[in-house]
């Protein structure tokens, strides 16, 4: 029951991912080099935010050809948990293991604040302690979080299930005036089909103790953990 | 060895913010007629490489490996010698 967070140059979330596993969930933790070739034991992967490799080219496309993640794509075809928050989102579709690409913020412009993302799917082992509907308040810090992907993949998504996360105002309804980036029907985190791997623009490790002011992003971590010792 | 002249370009399908400011911009320089701005990137290299045919291939692989994301973008280029 082994978490794992891997390190790129230029990660900068992987402390605040590190402490939630620790000290909030008080389970294994370890860091994983991106240079390296084989990976330990893991129950679940973390693609912590940042800015890999300077974000250089397209945010996360160099990060996809790091040495570990020929074993993350192995880790994740094999049914294993994966999470990709902010960069590591990106990473996820540059790496064809999510649908869909991150292009820059529509008015160009990096957003950093609280913002209420409605839930779409609980049917998830990342969501399953989340209500179908319901509001649920997670920051967001990125210039690069504009979702898009094509209409008929789109389609393909919503039909099974795997638009997890959307942007909406506090009512959780769901409209133009509350997409904060462009993002094609206020996509804020999606997964694969298989539903083992999720990308998502907020930040969960943010919101995970109530000294912070909110816990609502604490409940993704703790839905990954209840999954797993279910899986075993 | 071959110069590579890389264009990397959205496809038409996606909306370009950076395009739509610039052309927003324009338009308030007076340049009223302007409109389709497509922002995109260009990139050089040199390929040590005798054989045209082979110098081609290897710029299409780098393209779609890396240099272009062809869930957005597409690219076009030219190779010089």
């Amino acid at each position: 029951m082994k978490f794992g967070i891997v390190i790129f140059p230029g990660s900068n979330c992987e402390r605040d991912c590190y402490h939630v596993i620790k000290n909030v969930l008080h389970q294994p933790v370890e860091y994983i080099w991106h240079a390296d070739t084989e990976l330990a034991d893991f129950s679940c992967i973390i693609l912590p935010g940042g800015f890999s490799y300077g974000d250089y080219l397209r945010a996360g496309a160099i990060a996809h050809f790091a040495n570990i993640m020929e074993k993350i794509k192995e880790f994740a075809e094999n049914g294993g948990y994966v999470i990709g928050i902010c960069n590591g989102f990106q990473i996820l579709t540059e790496s064809g293991l999510l649908p869909g690409a991150l292009q820059r913020n529509r008015d160009l412009k990096f957003i950093c604040k609280n913002i209420p993302l409605r839930v779409e799917n609980t049917k998830t082992p990342f969501t399953s302690r989340y209500q179908e509907g319901q509001v649920v308040n997670i920051p967001v810090a990125h210039m690069e979080g504009n979702y898009t992907v094509d209409k008929k993949k789109l389609a393909s998504m919503k039909k099974s299930g795997q638009i997890i996360f959307r942007y909406c105002n506090a009512e959780g309804e769901v409209d133009e005036a509350s997409n904060p980036n462009g993002s094609i029907a206020n996509i804020a985190g999606i997964c694969n089909r298989k539903k083992n791997v999720i990308g998502m623009m907020p930040h969960p490790e943010r919101v995970s103790e109530k000294e912070l002011g909110c816990d609502d992003g604490v409940h993704i971590f703790l839905a990954i953990l209840e999954n797993m010792l279910k899986v075993k | 060895m071959f110069k590579a002249k890389i264009k990397v370009t959205l496809k038409d399908a996606v909306l370009d913010p950076q395009g739509k400011a610039v052309e927003g911009a324009l338009h308030s320089l007076k340049y009223v007629h302007t409109s389709h701005v497509r922002i995109g990137k260009y990139i050089e290299m040199k390929i040590r490489e005798k054989d045209e045919k082979k110098a081609a291939e290897q710029v299409e692989e780098m393209c779609k490996k890396l240099l272009a994301n062809p869930v957005i973008e597409k690219f076009e280029y030219e190779l010089v010698k």
